[in-house]
C-alpha cells in the first residue's frame, strides 16, 4: 500500500509540475499507475466492485486535480472505472449463469464437463454483457474477442464453480481483480498502438500529389504521413511553427524520411491555404460535442480551411476522447505559459516598470497553450476505430465510459 | 567616403550601352572633378549595419522603374541624414517633422558644372519628368531623336517645362519619373508609351512604390532565371555577362538603362533583356537554394555573400546617385520598413539626386538656358516632391487620425497587428485626447515588428497586451475593435498588407469584431488580386530557421542541405474585402470595395 501511495504522490507531483509531455505519455503512465494500484488493492469479499470503484475514484480525483487541463488523465481514470463496472457486470451475469450450469453439469459426462460449462459460461457472460450494455457496433464486435479471452479466465472459474457453490464468491473475487487487470492491460495496449491503427487509415485519405498542411508536431500525424509515404503516395507538406516551434522538428524528420516539406510561418496560413488539399492535425483532447482542444493556432487554421473549403481532419487516439462538454474552453481548459517565450525580459525591463496610478503594470503578455476548435469546423475525426463525424463522438463516449463516472469524486458515504 | 570614391572607369565592354550611357570619358570631361569631389551625399554614411544584397531586376513597368530608383540611398542631404541613417527612425514610423523641412531647395547648387554624381545618362531622367503634358514630351522626344536621348530629352523637356509650367504639381512630379523613364526607354519608340506612362497619375506611382520595387525585383529575377534556364537559346556570353564584376551600374541606372535597352532592342529583345538584367544586377544571381515550387514565379531571396560586394560597388556607382543606392541597400537590409517610411525615403533620395543633378556640359547648344532652367527645374522638382510628401503622406495621416479617433470610445480594447505607422498615430492621438482604452498587439515571426510598436506605446503610457498570432483566437474574445494598416488597397477592395493580417481579419470577422483598415489614399491601386500567391514578395528564409533569443530551437539549422526541405518566408498577403468593415483614408471612411466610386466623386482621377 505505501508503495503505491508513494507512486501516486510522485505522479501527482509530476503532473503538477507539467513534467510529462503529451497526452499519450500521460495516459499510459496513468493507466500503469492505476493498474499497480488495483493489483495491490485488497478488496472485501462482498461488494467488491463498489469498493474498487471507490478506491480508484479517490486516486483519480487526486490525479485529475493535479492537472485539470490534461484531460487524458481524467479520460483514463474514467475508462478504468468503466472497465471495473463492466467486469463486475459480466461476472455477475456469469455467476448467475454459472450457477445454473453447475446444476446441469452433474448430469453430464465428466469428459464434456470442461467444455460445455466453459463455453456456455463464456457465452452467457458475453450475452449478459451485451444485453446490459446499449447495443452498438462495438459490443457486437467485442463478442468474439471477448469470448475468446473469457474462456481463459472462466475456465478456471468454471471448474471451481462446478465444484462448489460456496467457492463461487471466492472465485468471483479473484476473477474481478484479474479481469480488471486484464482489461487494463488491454487498455494500455490500445493506447500504445493507437498510432499504428490510425496510420493504417492514411492510405484512404492521402492520394497522389497532395498538399497537406499541419501545425506543430504530433507524433500521430507524423506516423500517418509516413504510412502514406510507404504506399508510394507523393505529396508535399507544409509545416508550421508554433510558439514552441515544434513544427521545425517535425519538418526535419519528415524531410529526413524523404517527404517534401516546406516550413512556413504561422502568419502565412491564410495566404497558403488556398493551395492546400487537406489539413491534418493532431489534438490534445476531443470533447463530447466533437470540439477539439488543440495546440494554439489551430482555430485560425480551421477557420481558414473552412473559408477555402479545405477538409480539416483531426487524428486522435481513443484515450483523448473526453466525456465532458466544454464550456468556455478557451479559458477553463487552457493554460498560459511563460511570457519569456514571446518577449525577452531583458529587452523590455524598462517597459515593465511603467505603472499607471493604480500600480498595475502596463504590459501584459499572453501565451496560451491550447485553442478550442468548435465541431462545425472539423470535417473528420480519425481514431483507432475508424473515421467519424464530429457529431458521432458522443456515441463513442457511450461505449467507453459510464455515465456514473463523469464526475470523479469520492462519495462521502461509502 | 569621398576620398575613397573611385572615378568610374570604363564600363564592362560586354555591357551593351545603347546610347544611354555616358561614355566613361565624359565623366572626366564633365564637371572638373565630379568623381573626385565629394558627392553631395551630405555626410550620410552608408548605414553600416546589415545590408542585404540588393535585388535589382529590370523594371518592366514605369512604376517598377520608379521604385527601382527608390530603393536607393538614404535621401536626406543635410538635414535628416543622421536620422535617416539611424535605423530606429524609419522602422514602422516616420517622423513627419523630419520630412517637412527639407533643405533641398535651400542649398542646391546652381552651378551646372558643380560636381555631378556622375549619372550622366540617367541624371537626365530626373529632370525630364517635369513635363506634365504629353504633347510636350512627344515634342521633346521627337526632337531628341537624333541626339543621345537622355541628355537631349532632358534638356528639351526642362526647357519646355520651364516655359510652360511654372507650377509643378505633385502629380506632375510623379509623372515626372514616368516620363523620364519613357524618355530613356524609347529613344525612338512610340510616343504612346510615354503618353500612357506619363498619364499615369502620381497616385498609382506612389502606391506602387513598395510593390513596384517588388515587381522590379520579380522582373529582374524572372529575366535572370529565364536566362539561366535557357542556356541553349541564349549566347553563353549572356551568362558570362551576369558576372557582377561587370560594369555594375547602380540600381537606378540599371533599372532605367535596362528598360531603355530592353525596349529599344527590337529583335532578340527578350534575350538581351535577360542579358542586361544579369549584367546589371548588382547582385550575383545565384540559383536560389531549395526554392518552393509554388513560388517559382516570384524572385527568390538571395542572401549572404553579396553584401561586401555591394558595399564595395558603392563607390563605383557612377550612374547611380549614392544616396539612392544607399536607400536601396537600406531597404533590403530592412532598416526602413513600412510603406510610408520607404516612400518618403525614396522620395528624399530622389530629391537628393535631383539636387545634385547638373546638366552635362557638352550640350553647348542651349547650355545657358539649360543651366538656368536646370536650377529652376530642380527647385520645382524638389519642392514638388516635398509637397507630395507633405500632402499625401503627412497630412493624409493627420486626416486619417482625425477620422479614426472618433471611432475609439472609452473602455475599448483595440487590437492591432504588427506595426503600422498610421495605426500608431491613431493610438497615440487617442491617448492624448484622454480616451481610456487598452491595446492588444499581435505579433508574428519572423519580423516581430510588434515589439517596436509595443515599446513605443508602453513608453507613452498606454496599457498594452502582447501576444503572438497563434493566440489571436484566444484574445479575440476581449477585443472590441481591430485596427490594421495596409500596404495597399486593391481595386476590388482586397487589402494587401503584411502577412498575417488576413488571419487576424478572419478571426475578427468570426468573432464579429469590426475591422478598420487605415490607409492613405496614395496607396490605392488599380490592380486586382485574388490570393496572396500570384504576386508577393519572398523574404529571407533563414530567419525562419533561427529563433531569436532561443538557441535551443535549432532543428532547422542546415536546412539547405536537405533537398526535401524548403523554408518559405512570405512578406505580404491579401485580405479579402468581406473581412474588412471599413477603410479609413484621407478621403473619408468608406467600405472596402467602394473606394473607387467614392474617390471618383471626390474628383480624384486615377486614370488621369
Amino acid at each position: 500500500m505505501p508503495d503505491v501511495h508513494s507512486l501516486v504522490n510522485e505522479f501527482v507531483i509530476k503532473l503538477k509540475k507539467r513534467k510529462i509531455e503529451g497526452s499519450k505519455a500521460t495516459a499510459k503512465l496513468t493507466v500503469e499507475l492505476l493498474r499497480s494500484f488495483i493489483s495491490q488493492q485488497r478488496l472485501p469479499h462482498s461488494n467488491q466492485a463498489a469498493a474498487l470503484i471507490d478506491a480508484v475514484k479517490a486516486v483519480g480525483e487526486k490525479l485529475i486535480a493535479a492537472n485539470p487541463v490534461e484531460l487524458a488523465v481524467g479520460n483514463v481514470v474514467r475508462r478504468v472505472l468503466h472497465i471495473i463496472r463492466e467486469e463486475d457486470l459480466s461476472l455477475a451475469t456469469a455467476a448467475v449463469g454459472g450457477l445454473s450450469l453447475a446444476a446441469e453439469s452433474d448430469d453430464e459426462d465428466d469428459i464434456d464437463r470442461d467444455d460445455h460449462p466453459v463455453l456456455s459460461a463464456t457465452a452467457v457472460a458475453a450475452a449478459a454483457r451485451n444485453a446490459l450494455r446499449p447495443p452498438s457496433l462495438q459490443t457486437l464486435l467485442e463478442d468474439i474477442p471477448h469470448s475468446a479471452a473469457a474462456p481463459h479466465t472462466s475456465s478456471s472459474g468454471g471448474d471451481s464453480e462446478g465444484k462448489s457453490k460456496s467457492a463461487d464468491k471466492n472465485s468471483v473475487t479473484r476473477k474481478l481483480k484479474h479481469n480488471v487487470i486484464e482489461a487494463v492491460n488491454e487498455l494500455i495496449q490500445e493506447i500504445s498502438t493507437c498510432h499504428e491503427q490510425i496510420a493504417e487509415q492514411a492510405v484512404e485519405h492521402i492520394h497522389q500529389n497532395e498538399v497537406i498542411l499541419t501545425l506543430g508536431s504530433s507524433r500521430t500525424v507524423m506516423e500517418f504521413l509516413c504510412a502514406a509515404k510507404e504506399k508510394k503516395r507523393s505529396f508535399r507538406v507544409f509545416v508550421e511553427g508554433a510558439p514552441r516551434y515544434q513544427g521545425h522538428a517535425l519538418a526535419k524528420e519528415l524531410a529526413a524520411r524523404g517527404l517534401q516539406t516546406t516550413v512556413i510561418t504561422d502568419s502565412s496560413v491564410f495566404a497558403m491555404i488556398s493551395r492546400v488539399n487537406m489539413v491534418i492535425v493532431g489534438a490534445h483532447a476531443v470533447m463530447a460535442n466533437g470540439g477539439v482542444i488543440a495546440p494554439v493556432g489551430l482555430n485560425m487554421v480551421a477557420l481558414a480551411a473552412q473559408r477555402h473549403a479545405v477538409p480539416f481532419v483531426v487524428l486522435a487516439g481513443v484515450h483523448k476522447l473526453c466525456p465532458l462538454y466544454p464550456h468556455n474552453p478557451e479559458v477553463l481548459l487552457n493554460e498560459l505559459k511563460s511570457p519569456s517565450e514571446l518577449l525577452d525580459f531583458g529587452e523590455f525591463s524598462d517597459c515593465l516598470d511603467f505603472g499607471s496610478g493604480t500600480g498595475s503594470p502596463l504590459l501584459h503578455v499572453v501565451n496560451p497553450v491550447f485553442d478550442y476548435v468548435p465541431p462545425n469546423l472539423v470535417s473528420l475525426f480519425i481514431t483507432d476505430t475508424g473515421g467519424h463525424n464530429p457529431s458521432y463522438m458522443y456515441r463513442l463516449i457511450a461505449d467507453y465510459y459510464s455515465a456514473d463516472d463523469l464526475v470523479v469524486r469520492r462519495k462521502s458515504a461509502s | 567616403m569621398d576620398s575613397r570614391r573611385v572615378p568610374r572607369t570604363v564600363s564592362d565592354p560586354k555591357v551593351r550601352q545603347v546610347g544611354f550611357f555616358a561614355p566613361p570619358d565624359r565623366s572626366q570631361s564633365g564637371p572638373p572633378a565630379p568623381a573626385s569631389s565629394s558627392p553631395p551625399v551630405s555626410g550620410a554614411s552608408p548605414s553600416g549595419n546589415t545590408l542585404s544584397p540588393v535585388m535589382i531586376p529590370p523594371p518592366r513597368h514605369l512604376s517598377a522603374d520608379l521604385s527601382r530608383h527608390f530603393p536607393q540611398a538614404p535621401p536626406l542631404s543635410s538635414l535628416g541624414v543622421a536620422r535617416a541613417v539611424d535605423s530606429s527612425v524609419p522602422v514602422g514610423s516616420y517622423n513627419p517633422s523630419d520630412f517637412l523641412s527639407p533643405a533641398a531647395t535651400a542649398d542646391y547648387s546652381e552651378d551646372p558644372l558643380s560636381p555631378r554624381w556622375g549619372r550622366k545618362g540617367s541624371s537626365g531622367k530626373f529632370a525630364t519628368s517635369l513635363p506634365a503634358s504629353r504633347f510636350e514630351m512627344a515634342v521633346a522626344k521627337q526632337s531628341i531623336f537624333n541626339l543621345p536621348p537622355s541628355r537631349l530629352s532632358f534638356i528639351l523637356s526642362v526647357l519646355i517645362l520651364f516655359i510652360l509650367f511654372r507650377d509643378v504639381s505633385f502629380r506632375g512630379v510623379l509623372s515626372l519619373f514616368w516620363v523620364w523613364r519613357n524618355c530613356e526607354t524609347d529613344g525612338g519608340s512610340t510616343m504612346d508609351m510615354s503618353k500612357e506612362q506619363s498619364s499615369v497619375s502620381g497616385k498609382p506611382l506612389k502606391e506602387k512604390t513598395t510593390k513596384a520595387e517588388r515587381r522590379a525585383i520579380q522582373e529582374a529575377q524572372r529575366a535572370a532565371k529565364a536566362a539561366a534556364k535557357g542556356e541553349g537559346s541564349k549566347p553563353s556570353a549572356a551568362a558570362a555577362g551576369v558576372n557582377p564584376a561587370n560594369a555594375n551600374t547602380g540600381k537606378p541606372v540599371k533599372a532605367v538603362s535596362q528598360k531603355k535597352d530592353n525596349s529599344s532592342v527590337a529583335p532578340s529583345e527578350k534575350k538581351k533583356r535577360v542579358e542586361k538584367a544579369k549584367k546589371r544586377s548588382v547582385v550575383k544571381q545565384t540559383e536560389a537554394r531549395n526554392r518552393v515550387e509554388l513560388f517559382r514565379h516570384l524572385p527568390q531571396y538571395e542572401h549572404g555573400t553579396q553584401l561586401p560586394e555591394l558595399e564595395s560597388k558603392f563607390f563605383q556607382l557612377d550612374p547611380v546617385h549614392p544616396a539612392v543606392y544607399k536607400v536601396g541597400l537600406r531597404y533590403l537590409a530592412g532598416d526602413i520598413s513600412g510603406g510610408n517610411a520607404r516612400c518618403i525615403a525614396m522620395l528624399q533620395a530622389f530629391q537628393e539626386a535631383i539636387k545634385d543633378y547638373s546638366t552635362p556640359s557638352e550640350k553647348s547648344l542651349i547650355r545657358d538656358l539649360t543651366t538656368k532652367i536646370n536650377g529652376y527645374a530642380k527647385a520645382n522638382l524638389i519642392s514638388g516632391i516635398d509637397l507630395f510628401i507633405s500632402e499625401k503622406i503627412i497630412l493624409a495621416d493627420k486626416v486619417i487620425v482625425k477620422h479614426a479617433v472618433t471611432k475609439i470610445r472609452d473602455g475599448d480594447v483595440l487590437l492591432t497587428y504588427g506595426s503600422s505607422s498610421a495605426v500608431e498615430l491613431i493610438l497615440l492621438h487617442a491617448h492624448e485626447l484622454g480616451k481610456q482604452f487598452r491595446v492588444v498587439i499581435v505579433d508574428s515571426r519572423p519580423k516581430l515588428e510588434g515589439q517596436k510598436l509595443l515599446r513605443r506605446l508602453v513608453g507613452k503610457g498606454i496599457n498594452c497586451t502582447y501576444t503572438h498570432i497563434n493566440a489571436v483566437s484566444y484574445i479575440m474574445h476581449e477585443v472590441t475593435k481591430v485596427f490594421l494598416g495596409a500596404s495597399s488597397v486593391l481595386s476590388n477592395g482586397t487589402v494587401y498588407s503584411r502577412v498575417g493580417t488576413a488571419c487576424v481579419a478572419m478571426v475578427a470577422h468570426q468573432f464579429h469584431v469590426p475591422v478598420l483598415v487605415c490607409c492613405e489614399a496614395y496607396k490605392f491601386h488599380e490592380r486586382v488580386q485574388l490570393d496572396s500567391i500570384c504576386s508577393n514578395e519572398l523574404g529571407d528564409p533563414d530567419v525562419i530557421s533561427k529563433v531569436s533569443g532561443r538557441k535551443e530551437i535549432n532543428s532547422l539549422d542546415g536546412w539547405a542541405n536537405s533537398e526535401n526541405l524548403q523554408l518559405l518566408n512570405l512578406i505580404y498577403d491579401a485580405t479579402p474585402s468581406d473581412y474588412v468593415s471599413m477603410i479609413i483614408t484621407d478621403y473619408g471612411m468608406m467600405q472596402s470595395n467602394f473606394w473607387k466610386q467614392l474617390l471618383r466623386y471626390q474628383s480624384v482621377d486615377l486614370e488621369n
